[in-house]
């Protein structure tokens, strides 16, 4: 019985085995056979990586062929989130191997908990080859780590360039929402963020190379299978001479302002300065908090592109413009007015800028002289529409077809504008003010510069900052020669002759200027009229208008001081300027001299402004945490040092 | 066989240890190629330990019934003295701990229950009279056996194990004719108490192995890595492989543990579905002899003992093959002769050396109570 009982139950058993077996067999071909394909696919993904290569950025390049931004060899590592497997062990190596400071660490362990797990984050970038060579050696114990060996976004020029062609940047979530190609996460990858950067990406951007490497689970390169070269991006060669734009920038100094250089043949822009500034190549590394706080805190608002988004009273720099006007509306150029220091414009007594008084005054003194009290008669007789008619004409309140991602256009206000914005009838003080550039007229750096160019010429200049070797001829402004040349020796003479800007002479034999000066109020009832002696903030704005040379216009320039306390702390600057175009060495003289007085070159003075703000910044946190005055002395010395920096930086100014 | 060769060596069972032998050396090549082609760190001492395990086997052939019936209580209660050290040494050492360090063997006493308990429940079902083999009788002693190795095992914890030495025991008691119902009534009570032991039993880890497995593609890097990348390494293979040395699998490191319980996946993407049947065709061989020994066998102890012998090595290969292929969750489970691995090894080739010694002392019909 029991024996019975065994042999079947040991069949049973047999059987089971068997099923077992056939099981196994059927599984096992099913997987092999039916998804042989399935499988095979998935093993050759494991197997092998398609590294996208980023594609070298297009540069840009100025008229002369000179790179304004180009690309450098870079060995960069980044985290992938996605594969991090200890983040804190991962992230302190690497501080400990690349030296990283606490404000990096901070930088990046946020990034890390912000980022979305395709996103890589930025360890460092610039790295020397040693460096590069210490991570690479960890990598298999340090899951998520990528170390490459790129391109980097170079600006040679740095600050004086910065407004103009903005930056590049790691593509943002949205950027990648938007358009998900795989090319975005690459690490390395960056796309324009602002500027022509920006605006230009899709010709600079190129197309990506592709490596096929064979890799291990751990990520480590078993060996190379194919390549793809990149297609490096298209160059863009843009008008500006970078040589005059960094002079321009370096000339400005400590100063807050603008400069805008035109070629009165074509429209080309030469120079469209902005400073303060930042510098790009920061911007472009990732720029860390600190610097970005230094940069939104400061006054002179060094984020913001001066040249085409201030907006400026024009102040007398207009007074050409209207005197074209007069002459259009049939004044005789040689009717005269007394000027005794003012005129009465109903119940108000319009003062000229002179108290004592110009005497007699024809248009050219007008002109030359800067005489209020001209304009401020002559004006009412003939009214404000057609100063407003040629201030349109002259580039005025215009919008100018320029690859920017925004400018402001100001106001040319006349009687139709004002009932819409303030619901009133224009007055006679309306023209007054308006006809010496102030009250509701507002202009932009680079619209000066437009207008220069126009009186200059005659032809209806359009600014270009994209080159374009074809010419196109340029539209008259179909203004009276006599007009122009009439206006035009007035304005050489508030330069070479007996007119406010003497000292604004060009040091080069046969080449004269003619130019015009302005300073616009700052009017503050509580702090009265901004000369020199008031706070920085509350002093007039000094503008300056030029074309050069006076006989054979080629250069038109406006140069705006943000501050600068009058006109006399513009047209020194277009002066050297407009000299560095005829003789280079002569300019840079001139040049080392001030900068020497200022502290050094522009990268010399925001690198001990940054040390100041950062020495302030460590000051304020530690005072913060130590509320009470554990340690006196130290907390005082900390600060002194920081103060003591920080007027050092501002000595020049 | 021929006159030349002398009596003992004519004698040994020839068929079987070629079988054995190509199984091993085929676990040699797949070890060969999985090390990226090199004799270092597996494939040589793989086969190192095969031709001494083998020759312990013949030596444990020459033991007789006896022998074995005498030492089965005796080695079970060493085996789980060992366990019982094993814990002691993990409690001092603040960690969990598999392994008795001897010095010249790092020893798994887990592997060696596997044997142990074939032998004690074996020689209780000898002992027990078969007219009370359907009472409570033959039952309690049953889990008495089992719990006290089971309680230790899993608190290494090492469920794989634990599972075999389950059935290798229940296989016994099925087959020494406990009741029918008891089965199946058993096997309805671990469909209900499953749920409640994943639940209360199993540790976090073990868990997540078993939501994984149901569902593979829900942690594609972390518990499901395992089977996926197995699952890829054979269905890449297809149906001759990709060819000798030249599996990516398991040589860029994808498929982990590719030497030991993933051995079959490093085969199987290398010579594919015709390697995997070949390596079925071999066990199905040997299954077929060792249940061949226990339908022979003369005494109910050595039935019994083959009989479980047998199951307990087909565990092994049944549990591995399933979990490479993704029909069950990863326990943990080498595959004898192609794994590399010392104790599994001597755990199976005493397994064989005890079933030779049964074929070729298959004992007199009536033991002692027949």
């Amino acid at each position: 019985m029991q024996e019975l009982t065994f042999t079947r139950r040991a069949t049973v058993i047999g059987g089971l085995q068997i099923g077992v077996g056939v099981l196994l067999a059927a599984r096992m071909a099913y997987i092999s056979v039916a998804e042989n394909e399935r499988y095979k696919l998935l093993s050759e993904s494991n197997r092998v990586n398609l590294t996208l290569v980023p594609p070298r950025r297009g540069w840009l390049i100025d008229r002369n062929g000179k790179p304004i931004a180009n690309n450098k060899t870079d060995f960069r590592i980044d985290i992938i989130p996605d594969r991090l497997r200890d983040r804190k062990k991962t992230v302190a190596t690497l501080a400990n191997l690349l030296a990283l400071d606490a404000e990096e660490l901070e930088r990046i362990n946020k990034e890390l908990e912000q980022a979305s797990s395709f996103q890589p984050v930025q360890v460092a970038t610039g790295l020397d080859s040693e460096q590069y060579a210490a991570v690479s050696v960890r990598l298999p114990d340090m899951p998520g780590v990528s170390p490459r060996q790129g391109f980097s976004r170079n600006y040679p020029s740095g600050p004086a360039i910065g407004h103009l062609v903005g930056y590049v940047g790691i593509a943002s979530s949205e950027d990648y929402k938007e358009n998900p190609d795989p090319i975005l996460i690459t690490p390395g990858y960056k796309i324009g963020k602002d500027g022509l950067e920006k605006i230009f990406e899709g010709r600079l951007q190129g197309k990506p190379g592709a490596k096929r490497v064979e890799v291990t689970a751990r990520g480590k390169i078993v060996r190379e299978l194919n390549t793809r070269p990149d297609v490096p991006g298209k160059p863009l060669q843009l008008t500006l001479d970078i040589d005059l734009q960094e002079y321009a920038a370096r000339r400005l100094g400590p100063e807050s302002g603008s400069v805008v250089v035109l070629d009165c043949l074509s429209g080309d822009i030469l120079t469209m300065t902005s400073m303060p500034s930042f510098d790009p190549n920061s911007f472009s590394d990732g720029i860390g908090v600190t610097e970005y706080g230094m940069l939104r805190e400061d006054d002179h608002v060094p984020l913001l592109d001066k040249s085409l988004k201030s907006l400026f009273p024009p102040g007398s720099t207009v007074k050409p413009m209207v005197a074209l006007s007069f002459l259009e509306a049939g004044l005789d150029p040689d009717e005269t007015v007394n000027c005794n220091g003012g005129l009465q414009v109903g119940n108000r007594r319009f003062r000229c800028w002179k108290r004592g008084g110009h005497g007699r005054v024809d248009m050219a003194k007008g002109i030359y002289q800067s005489c209020d009290v001209y304009f401020y008669y002559f004006a009412q007789k003939i009214g404000i529409n057609p100063i407003a008619l040629m201030a349109n004409r002259l580039g005025l309140g215009q919008k100018y077809p320029l690859p920017v991602l925004s400018q402001f256009y100001g106001t040319v206000p006349d009687p139709a504008w004002l009932r819409k914005k303030y619901d009133r009838e224009w007055q006679a003080y309306d023209t007054v003010n308006t006809t010496i550039g102030q009250g509701y007229m507002l202009v932009n750096p680079t619209q000066l510069a437009v207008m220069a160019a126009r009186i200059a010429t005659g032809k209806k200049i359009v600014p270009r900052l994209i080159m374009d070797k074809k010419k196109t001829p340029i539209e008259t402004l179909n203004l009276d020669p006599e007009h122009l040349l009439y206006v035009q020796k007035a304005m050489s003479d508030v330069v070479n002759g007996p007119g406010t800007a003497g000292r604004a002479r060009l040091p080069i034999e046969d080449v004269k200027m003619a130019g015009k000066t302005g300073t616009a109020q700052v009017v503050n009832l509580d702090f009265g009229r901004g000369g020199q002696d008031v706070a920085w903030k509350y002093r007039d704005h000094g503008l300056f208008i030029c074309f050069a040379p006076y006989d054979n216009p080629r250069y038109a320039a406006a140069v705006v001081i943000e501050h600068g306390g009058g006109s006399g702390a513009a047209y020194p600057v277009a002066r050297d300027v407009l000299t560095f175009l005829y003789d280079r060495e002569k300019a840079m003289d001139i040049l080392t001299g001030m900068e020497k007085s200022w502290g050094g070159t522009i990268q010399e003075r925001m690198d001990i402004k940054m040390a100041a703000y950062r020495a302030r910044k460590n000051a304020e946190k530690a005072a913060a945490e130590n509320p009470v005055p554990a340690k006196p002395a130290a907390t005082e010395a900390a600060t002194d040092a920081a103060t003591d920096a920080a007027t050092d930086a501002d000595a020049g100014e | 066989m021929s006159d030349f060769i002398p009596a003992p060596i004519a004698q040994l069972p020839w068929k079987t240890i070629l079988l054995l032998f190509v199984l091993a050396s085929f676990g040699f090549v797949v070890l060969y190629s999985a090390a990226g082609g090199s004799l270092t760190p597996w494939a040589g001492l793989h086969m190192v330990r095969f031709v001494i395990f083998v020759g312990m086997a013949i030596v444990l052939s020459r033991f007789k019934e006896s022998f074995w019936k005498t030492m089965a209580f005796p080695a079970y209660i060493a085996v789980v003295l060992m366990l019982l050290g094993v814990e002691l040494i993990g409690a001092v050492g603040g960690g969990s701990q598999r392994w008795l360090n001897l010095g010249f063997i790092r020893l798994q006493p887990s592997e060696l229950m596997k044997v142990a308990i074939i032998l004690a429940v074996a020689r209780f079902y000898d002992l027990l009279p078969p007219t009370q083999t359907r009472t409570w009788g033959a039952i309690w002693p049953l889990f008495a056996l089992l719990a006290v190795p089971c309680a230790l095992i899993l608190l290494q914890p090492d469920l794989g194990t634990t599972i075999t030495v389950v059935a290798g025991a229940l296989t016994i008691a099925f087959l020494a004719g406990l009741p029918l119902r008891l089965f199946i009534g058993g096997g309805a009570a671990i469909a209900i108490l499953a749920p409640i032991a994943y639940f209360f039993a199993l540790e976090e880890y073990q868990q997540r192995r078993v939501t994984t497995f149901l569902n593979p593609e829900n942690d594609p890097l972390g518990s499901g890595y395992h089977i996926s990348q197995s699952k890829i390494a054979i269905g890449s293979g297809g149906l001759f492989g990709k060819g000798f040395l030249n599996g990516t699998q398991s040589h860029l490191d994808y498929l982990p543990e590719g030497h030991t319980d993933f051995v079959f996946a490093t085969m199987a993407e290398e010579w594919g579905l015709f390697g995997g049947i070949l390596v079925l065709f071999c066990f199905f061989l040997l299954f077929r002899w060792g249940l061949g020994v226990a339908m022979k066998a003369k005494t109910r102890f050595s039935q019994l003992t083959a009989a479980g012998l047998t199951v307990t090595i087909f565990f092994y290969v049944a549990i591995n093959l399933m979990m490479v292929m993704g029909l069950a969750p990863v326990v943990g489970i080498p595959l004898p002769f192609l794994s590399h691995g010392g104790s599994s090894m001597m755990t199976i080739m005493i397994c064989v050396g005890i079933l030779m010694s049964i074929e070729r002392h298959p004992g007199r019909r009536g033991g002692a109570f027949a």
